[in-house]
């Protein structure tokens, strides 16, 4: 059992963490003290076109190796330790975050890949070969603050009162098959993709082992990571939609897929289960996924775990709990429940985009 | 020259007892036996079975056909001196040798005490943070795609009918390749019809397809093995899919021989080959000589049969991971993996008990191969080998397997009690023989309903088993091998197998 609270202004008004703290608070039967963890969105605006990159590292030695490592591999333009206000919570790992920009299109091989890939890549390569360091946060214009402690806890920790996100994401986590640590805790992020789920993933065990034949590296030791890599396996990599990324995740079953009356509907669908058969994800979940899209849920077949949507104006609030919806918004316009296995989808509006704006893809510009 | 292992003329290990308070001396014992292992004698003017000690391979068919429930079978327990090393089997099978000067003859799987790492595999199950599913009340599903798939979206350029170029099964289970002649067509019918109505695969074996089973060739894989027995233009088009046989594993390395007098005219004409004339199957196909001749193979047979999916067969042995790459990266379609107890109608005991490799640690290796190699999507994995019952089977789809076959467990099914005497072409129970009267006792409608039972108990079993992990698709099964524990393994062999320890 975990809670779960998320919102989002589709028109991308940016406000600070109160209101989702509210959200998250209220659900405080649903974790015990050992996870909690908030993403928000449009955090960084003066460094929208850089990475951000959220690193934990146990000791002083890994960190400065882990700092070599990054500026071996990125123009590190921005640096220094995320400032936390130790009240409540004093044993914590060393956080640190770097603004970069990878170093790739300076490499001739490396001119076919997307600057995401090789950031990618090289966030991998740094979880697998440091043990006492890890990124837990890579995404632009975004930030993951997460660690072991209650969800108001974290919240005082990191001082998420300064900052302003127009998406924000929040979990309270309790543990049960792995344990309660700081990389443990909810949002799992990969580049823009963050999840916070509530359940247990019963096919983690494949869904691992087929992200691995991605060049995926999973080291949170716990089941819940597999979902931001397969999101960003499935949406950036594989070009899904989120609406098809949702159906792949919690497909509908066979017997519903094979009479869809639509032909193509259902020989998309089919396909899809098909192709995809081992990112399909089994057990009792809701999750609450953001990206640079916008937010998302999707819950299981057999609807095992809670998800409720609420909607007020430019505003959509998820949460595990009604009364956390309510917790954020009083005025809510409409409270709605998800059928089992129905993604619910909110977009954000289109960005009005400055006149000299860059296509960010380097393997744009290389090709 | 070759004999058979339990060839009469040496004391057998088993002996049928007759209780003559309920013998009424109808004499059915005698005409079940095809051992000859029983007469009938008049004695003190009543009629009595009598046993001559010599030939009962324990088939139990004389006790299980006794109307009075008068007959049973024993162990011979004739004592020889304990010896560590010098146990009744092996003398046993130096006197047999002796005797004759041939090799020594054998069916079915290995009987050997190689582990069966089946049984040192343990599932998971769910225990309050993920609710178990109840297949009573939720729905499960089985449903499994077999053959050459893409590796994402994109690669497709036109999605419609994409589903239609595999092969659907509504289970991850198919009846493992039994050619006409080493067994009978009562019994090839009987699984051909099964795996229409249940929506399965049945495989051909080598020789051929018999007309009348021309009605279940859209479930048939056909086979392409190195006699090409029945191999012809008409062959090459009917099948639902091909499978190029290269190895067994009940005798890797080694061919086929069905003998002249068992090749009658039902199976001549199957076959292709002159009534009476010895079936020979060459050790290797004699166009195969290396990958490059398997991939031209694969090929003219995908031309042949309009692309139909080709699947490749071979025995399990030391270096099975790099060979199945080899076969997948040839162009194979399907991959079907036949590990160390898998069954024949006729293998050599030295060859069946002493080649080869257990088949779960075989389809562990392939499967993380074929993973790292970033090729496994492009063929399907087909394990077969000693599959016993529905546990069996999950531990493999856990390993990593697509689908599973069964062949020995369908002949037990059907009333074989395992006696390893099916390269005698004397099977009591009706099924590895073509005699005109033993093959009429099995009732392809009696054996077709077995095969159904069968099918539909295991089924059950494994949706209880995916319920009870929290899973309500195989494909979340398949090759999740976090499901699995070893017990009593070695860290080298759980390294093989891709699993932790229980209590890890």
């Amino acid at each position: 059992m975990c809670g779960i609270a998320g919102l989002i202004s589709q028109k991308r008004i940016r406000e600070n963490g109160s209101r989702i703290k509210k959200g998250i608070v209220l659900q405080t039967d649903r974790g015990n003290g050992l996870g909690a963890g908030y993403a928000a969105y449009g955090i960084y605006p003066e460094f929208s076109d850089l990475y951000a990159i959220h690193l934990m590292s146990a000791d002083q030695h890994s960190l400065d190796r882990a700092q070599k490592f990054l500026e071996e591999h990125f123009f590190i333009h921005a640096a220094g330790e995320i400032p936390v206000w130790k009240q409540k919570i004093t044993d914590h790992p060393l956080l640190w975050r770097y603004f970069v920009e990878p170093r790739c299109h300076h490499t001739e091989h490396t001119l076919r890949r997307s600057a995401d890939d090789y950031t990618i890549e090289k966030v991998m390569e740094l979880n697998r070969i440091f043990e006492h360091a890890f990124v837990f946060s890579s995404g632009k214009n975004m930030g993951v603050f997460k660690g072991v402690g209650t969800p108001q806890e974290i919240y005082d920790f990191y001082g998420l009162d300064n900052y302003e996100g127009y998406c924000w994401l929040a979990h309270n986590r309790f543990p049960t098959n792995t344990p309660g640590w700081w990389g443990g805790a909810h949002p799992f992020n990969l580049l823009s993709y963050s999840i916070v789920h509530n359940g247990e993933i019963s096919s983690y065990g494949i869904n691992r082992r087929f992200l691995e034949g991605f060049g995926y590296y999973c080291r949170m030791q716990t089941d819940s990571e597999v979902v931001a890599y397969l999101l960003d396996l499935l949406i950036r990599r594989h070009a899904l939609t989120i609406e098809e990324a949702s159906l792949v995740l919690a497909p509908p079953y066979w017997i519903a897929a094979e009479r869809l009356a639509d032909d193509s509907v259902r020989d998309t669908m089919l396909a899809l289960k098909i192709i995809y058969e081992s990112a399909m994800l089994n057990g009792p979940f809701a999750i609450l996924a953001a990206c640079t899209e916008g937010l998302f849920s999707i819950t299981d077949n057999t609807k095992l775990r809670p998800m409720t949507i609420g909607r007020a104006g430019d505003y959509t609030y998820f949460a595990s709990e009604v009364s956390a919806l309510y917790e954020m918004e009083q005025g809510l316009r409409t409270v709605t429940t998800p059928r089992a296995g129905q993604p619910c989808i909110v977009r954000l509006e289109p960005e009005e985009l400055p006149v000299d704006y860059l296509e960010p893809d380097y393997a744009a510009k290389g090709a | 020259m070759t004999l058979a292992v339990n060839t009469p003329g040496l004391r057998s290990h088993f002996r049928p007892l007759f209780d003559r308070e309920y013998c009424d001396g109808c004499g059915q014992c005698a005409m079940e036996c095809s051992f000859n292992e029983i007469r009938m004698e008049t004695r003190a003017g009543r009629k009595i079975p009598v046993a001559n000690g010599r030939s009962c391979g324990a088939c139990h068919r004389c006790a299980l056909t006794c109307p009075r429930g008068a007959v049973r079978i024993v162990a011979e327990g004739m004592a020889l001196r304990p010896h560590g090393v010098w146990q009744a089997d092996a003398v046993n099978r130096v006197h047999l040798q002796a005797a004759s000067g041939a090799v020594a003859l054998t069916g079915l799987g290995a009987d050997t005490n190689v582990p069966v790492y089946f049984d040192r595999l343990l599932f998971n199950a769910c225990q309050v943070t993920n609710p178990a599913i109840d297949p009573q009340r939720e729905l499960m599903e089985t449903v499994t795609y077999l053959g050459r798939k893409v590796r994402s979206r994109q690669e497709l350029d036109d999605v419609s009918g994409y589903h239609r170029s595999l092969i659907r099964l509504s289970m991850p289970l198919v009846f493992a390749p039994m050619s006409y002649g080493s067994i009978n067509l009562n019994f090839q019918l009987a699984m051909a019809r099964v795996a229409r109505k249940k929506g399965l695969l049945w495989y051909s074996g080598e020789g051929g397809l018999h007309r009348d089973l021309y009605p279940y060739s859209d479930c048939v894989v056909l086979q392409v093995a190195s006699g090409r027995f029945g191999v012809s233009r008409e062959y090459l088009q009917l099948g639902r899919a091909y499978q190029i046989k290269i190895g067994q594993g009940a005798k890797p390395g080694i061919g086929g021989h069905l003998p002249g007098e068992k090749v009658l005219p039902g199976i001549s004409e199957t076959r292709m080959i002159p009534l009476g004339s010895d079936a020979i199957s060459p050790a290797p196909q004699h166009d195969i000589y290396s990958i490059e001749d398997l991939r031209l193979l694969i090929y003219a047979v995908k031309e042949a049969s309009g692309y139909k999916p080709v699947c490749v067969k071979i025995a399990a042995v030391h270096n099975v991971a790099a060979i199945a790459s080899g076969i997948v990266r040839a162009g194979a379609d399907m991959l079907y993996l036949d590990g160390y107890r898998g069954g024949s109608g006729a293998t050599p005991a030295v060859v069946r008990d002493n080649v080869g490799i257990p088949l779960e640690l075989a389809l562990a290796a392939v499967d993380q191969r074929l993973r790292e190699e970033r090729i496994r999507h492009q063929a399907s994995i087909i394990a077969a080998g000693g599959i016993r019952n529905s546990g069996d089977v999950m531990k493999a789809i856990a390993l990593g397997a697509d689908a599973v076959a069964i062949g020995s467990a369908c002949l037990v099914a059907c009333g074989c009690h395992v006696c390893q005497r099916c390269n005698s072409g004397k099977c009591p129970w009706g099924i590895t023989t073509n005699d005109e009267k033993l093959a009429a006792r099995l009732d392809p409608a009696w054996a077709e309903e077995r095969l159904t039972n069968l099918v539909e108990g295991w089924h059950h079993e494994m949706q209880e088993i995916m319920g009870l992990n929290g899973i309500y698709d195989v494909g979340s099964f398949r090759g999740n091998r976090l499901i699995l524990r070893g017990v009593g393994l070695s860290e080298r062999e759980l390294s093989v197998l891709g699993i932790k320890h229980a209590g890890e």
